[in-house]
């Protein structure tokens, strides 16, 4: 077993994992933290993603191991001391979610977005988007929630 | 299997060259991953070589550009000096995969995967670049079309890594493009990839050219038939017609569910005249 050592959501934090166990296994296997869901498993869905050294990844792709001295960032950091990201309330009052098992995958790369435009416009979520899938919504109100986010992150709306 | 870091590439190259063990390199791992997961591939030992320096550095110098093969493609896109130089190379590079496989797919990973349909490898024949080749005996430099081999298979010697590729120094009034056919907008392989990088003088005379063409046989091919129908012509319609005959005809491709070997063809051609035009707008966009 490899002991891996790593820093989860601005916290340390030390795990035990096979070297070819994934970060996604690791997180959700070992570390419990089941906010980031397996979708295909092949980088193909976004449902596992996670912000790992400052960029957007699908963390069935990273191996655990990889992780070792790193930054990871999951759904399970996105509300701050209980009280939901602007994100996450959009996204509940404007229906953006059916089934769910997509949703933190889309907050994780929506919130990601953000940090990087703060103005972005409606092609621009598309396209930062296009590797989250969601069977259930048809999208619009997904992007929506984000536009809508961000136009009260930047303190248009309330 | 055993993880294994390596931070110089001389430890990467003793750590790829135990006798007798199945080894495999880790850069992005878009496609190893993948690999593992359907068991396609079962090494002892992966070698993660993203914390080489070399590797992961792009850097400008005399001799242009020198960009690490495991540099991922989010950083390249974020390169400004880079896509002001080689916007075909980036916009090979930006077309693969989704937002999360930018923040970890690499130009080396692309063209060691080797696939027919890589999209960088076109663009980065078209730009005439090399890559530095390290194993066990030294070192080597390499053209980007020498390293495919066939479908997934690459010339490289056991135990021998791409380093970082050479972007050469670039004449003025030079451009390039990259253009890709694909059934839909985003996300999907390549049915046809093509790389026009040329130069262009003041008199309208085109003195360089170079063409990839990616998707049509088992390798991407370089197509110097179609550079030479441009080199020393204005690049008007009929050199431009000429251009295309010649993508078309050594295009070489299979039949399969994205497309026949007649619209290949057929596209190889239409793809590779458009790419030639967009490179044009750029060279002649760029100052004398």
């Amino acid at each position: 077993m490899r002991h891996v050592k790593t820093t989860i959501n601005g916290e340390r934090s030390e795990f035990l994992c096979d070297d070819g166990q994934t970060l996604l296994e690791a997180l959700r296997d070992v570390l419990q933290m089941t906010g980031t869901k397996e979708g295909c498993g092949t980088g193909d869905c976004g449902a596992c993603s996670v912000v790992f050294n400052g960029r957007l990844v699908c963390s069935c792709l990273v191996l655990a191991a990889e992780a070792e001295g790193g930054q990871v960032e999951t759904v399970e950091g996105i509300a701050e001391e209980g009280v939901l990201h602007p994100l996450q309330r959009h996204f509940l009052d404007e229906a953006a979610l059916q089934c769910g098992i997509c949703t933190p995958g889309f907050l994780v790369a929506a919130k990601n977005l953000l940090e990087q435009n703060a103005d972005p416009t409606e092609t621009e979520v598309r396209f930062w988007l296009a590797g989250n899938l969601c069977r259930c919504t048809g999208y619009d109100k997904i992007i929506r929630a984000v536009l809508d986010a961000a136009a009260e992150m930047r303190g248009e709306t309330s | 299997m055993e993880y294994c870091t390596a931070h110089t590439v001389e430890e990467a190259v003793n750590l790829l060259s135990e006798k007798g063990l199945d080894v495999r390199v880790l850069a992005g791992g878009t496609d190893l991953l993948g690999q593992l997961r359907m068991g396609r591939v079962r090494p002892q030992r992966i070698v993660d070589v993203k914390s080489i320096p070399e590797l992961h550095s792009i850097e400008k110098d005399e001799g242009g550009f020198r960009v690490g093969a495991a540099v991922c493609g989010a950083e390249i896109a974020e390169h400004s000096a880079l896509c002001a130089e080689w916007p075909g190379v980036v916009e090979a590079t930006e077309l693969i995969g989704s937002t999360q496989i930018q923040g970890r797919a690499s130009l080396g990973g692309n063209l060691c995967n080797a696939s027919p349909a890589a999209d960088t490898v076109p663009a980065l024949i078209a730009a005439g670049a090399t890559c530095r080749v390290i194993g066990p005996d030294g070192h080597r430099d390499v053209p980007v079309e020498e390293v495919a081999s066939g479908p997934g298979k690459t010339s490289l010697a056991p135990a021998e890594i791409v380093a970082y590729f050479r972007l050469p120094r670039r004449a003025p009034r030079s451009g390039d493009a990259y253009l890709r056919l694909i059934p839909r907008t985003e996300m999907d392989i390549a049915v046809v990839g093509a790389g026009v990088s040329l130069t262009v003088g003041e008199d309208g005379l085109c003195t360089a050219c170079r063409v990839g063409l990616g998707a049509v046989a088992p390798t991407a091919l370089r197509v110097d038939e179609a550079a030479n129908a441009l080199i020393g012509r204005v690049v008007d319609e009929a050199a431009l017609d000429d251009l295309a005959a010649a993508a078309s005809s050594v295009a070489r491709p299979i039949d399969d569910k994205r497309g026949t070997r007649e619209y290949r063809i057929r596209v190889a051609g239409v793809l590779t005249r458009r790419a030639a035009k967009l490179a044009l707008s750029r060279a002649e966009a760029q100052p004398a």
